[in-house]
C-alpha cells in the first residue's frame, strides 16, 4: 500500500494487508495524533488496509500559540 | 468499531468519551458539544452578529461550519499575516469555503493594509513570532468588530489549545493570563466579546469533523510553529492523556469550575486603566497601544 505523510511530505511503500493500528505502531504513531483518510473518509483503527490501498496519515496537533 | 449511539459501522473513536461513532452521529456529537457550550457559558444570542476568526485551519473552518448550521449569523474575518507560501495557502482554503457555502468572508492584510508582515515585525521588536502575531491578531480582530458593528468575536481554540495555554500559565504562574482564560469575555471598555465555543472538542475530533463534512483546509504547519512551547505543552498533556483519557478536559473544565474566579480580580483591575491609543483609538493601558508599538517599530518609526 502507499502510505501518504504529511509535515514534512514523504511518501512509503509498504506490504498489505494490515490494520491501521498496526500501521501505526510499525510507524510508531500515536494514534491519538492522527488520522488515516482513504478515499477522503476516515478509516478506524481496526479497518484492515488492503495491499492497493492510498492511505494518508494527517496529523491533527496545530501548534499556534495564539 | 461500532456506533456507539446507531450500532453501524464507526469511523471515528474519541477515547475521552469511551466512545465510536459513525460519520452522521459524529457530526451530531461535534454540533450538540458546540451547542452545549455555547448556552453553559452564555456564549451567544441568536440576534447575535458573529464575526469568525478564520485561519484556513480545521478549528476555525469548523467552528464556522458549525455556528452557520446552527442557525448563527456569523461573517468570517481572514488575516493575511504575510508568512509567506504559508499565508497564500491559508488565504486560499478560507476564501474557497467561504465561497463553497455562500458566506461572507472579510481579508485584513498586515502587510498591504498596516505595512509590515508577522517575520519582519517580529523581528524588528525582538518579540517571538506568535507573540508579535497573537497580538495583531487581537488588535485586528476587535478592530475590525467595532467597525463592522459585530457584538462577538468567536474563535477556534478547542480543549487542546485551552488545556496547553492553561498548563503553560499554571506551570509559570502568570496569574493575570489565568484571571483572562475563560471561554466567554465579556464585552468590555471597548472590546468586544469573545467566545470559544470549540472548548469541549478536542483538536483530534476538529480534523475529523472538517475530513467526515469534506472542508479542504489548511494541514500544513505555519512555519513560525516550529519549537515553540505551546506545541511542548501539547505532548506533554497527550502524554498525560494517553495513559489516562479525560484528563485533559477535567483539568480544564476543573480550572473553570473551581479555580478560574480565584484570578479574576487581577484580571479586572489591570482592565480598569484602560485608556485610547494615540495612533489608533484603541482601549489600552499606554499611550500607544501594543499592536500600533509594533507596526511602529515595524517600519522603523515611520508608521
Ligand atoms: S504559529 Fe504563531 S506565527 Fe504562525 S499563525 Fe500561529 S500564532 Fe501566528
Ligand atoms: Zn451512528
Ligand atoms: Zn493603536
Amino acid at each position: 500500500m502507499q502510505v501518504r505523510l504529511r509535515n514534512p511530505r514523504r511518501e512509503l511503500e509498504l506490504p498489505g494487508p494490515m490494520r491501521v493500528h498496526a500501521l501505526l505502531a510499525q510507524l510508531e504513531i500515536d494514534r491519538e495524533t492522527v488520522l488515516v483518510i482513504r478515499s477522503d473518509t476516515i478509516v478506524p483503527g481496526d479497518a484492515v488496509l488492503g495491499d492497493d490501498d492510498v492511505v494518508e496519515i494527517r496529523p491533527v496537533i496545530s501548534g499556534g500559540a495564539s | 468499531m461500532k456506533c456507539t449511539v446507531c450500532r453501524g459501522p464507526a469511523v471515528m473513536d474519541v477515547r475521552r468519551h469511551n466512545a465510536n461513532f459513525c460519520a452522521e452521529h459524529f457530526l451530531k456529537l461535534c454540533r450538540d458539544q458546540v451547542a452545549k457550550a455555547i448556552k453553559e457559558h452564555r456564549m451567544l444570542e441568536p440576534t447575535d452578529r458573529a464575526l469568525v476568526a478564520v485561519s484556513g485551519g480545521k478549528d476555525s473552518l469548523a467552528v464556522w461550519d458549525i455556528l452557520v448550521g446552527l442557525g448563527y449569523d456569523a461573517d468570517g474575518l481572514y488575516l493575511g499575516l504575510g508568512i509567506g507560501d504559508y499565508s497564500d495557502a491559508s488565504g486560499e482554503m478560507a476564501r474557497r469555503f467561504a465561497a463553497d457555502q455562500g458566506l461572507k468572508l472579510l481579508e485584513v492584510d498586515l502587510p498591504a493594509d498596516h505595512g509590515f508582515d508577522i517575520p519582519t515585525g517580529a523581528k524588528a521588536a525582538k518579540r517571538v513570532p506568535c507573540s508579535a502575531c497573537g497580538l495583531s491578531k487581537r488588535h485586528l480582530f476587535d478592530e475590525a468588530a467595532r467597525t463592522h458593528g459585530y457584538d462577538v468575536v468567536v474563535t477556534g481554540h478547542n480543549l487542546d489549545d485551552e488545556a496547553a495555554v492553561l498548563f503553560g500559565n499554571v506551570l509559570h504562574w502568570q496569574t493575570e493570563y489565568l484571571g483572562r482564560q475563560l471561554p466567554v469575555l465579556p464585552e468590555r471598555h471597548g472590546f468586544p466579546r469573545k467566545v470559544k465555543p470549540l472548548v469541549r472538542l478536542g483538536e483530534r475530533e476538529m480534523a475529523a469533523y472538517c475530513v467526515l463534512r469534506g472542508i479542504d483546509y489548511i494541514v500544513e504547519e505555519c512555519p513560525m510553529a516550529a519549537g515553540n512551547k505551546h506545541l511542548g505543552y501539547k505532548e506533554a498533556l497527550n502524554l498525560i492523556e494517553a495513559a489516562s483519557p479525560g484528563t485533559k478536559h477535567d483539568f480544564y473544565f476543573g480550572f473553570l469550575a473551581r479555580a478560574s474566579d480565584r484570578f479574576t480580580p487581577e484580571a479586572e483591575a489591570e482592565q480598569d486603566l484602560l485608556l485610547r491609543c494615540a495612533r489608533c483609538g484603541a482601549p489600552t493601558t499606554t499611550e500607544l497601544c501594543a499592536f500600533c508599538r509594533l507596526a511602529e517599530r515595524a517600519s522603523g518609526g515611520r508608521a
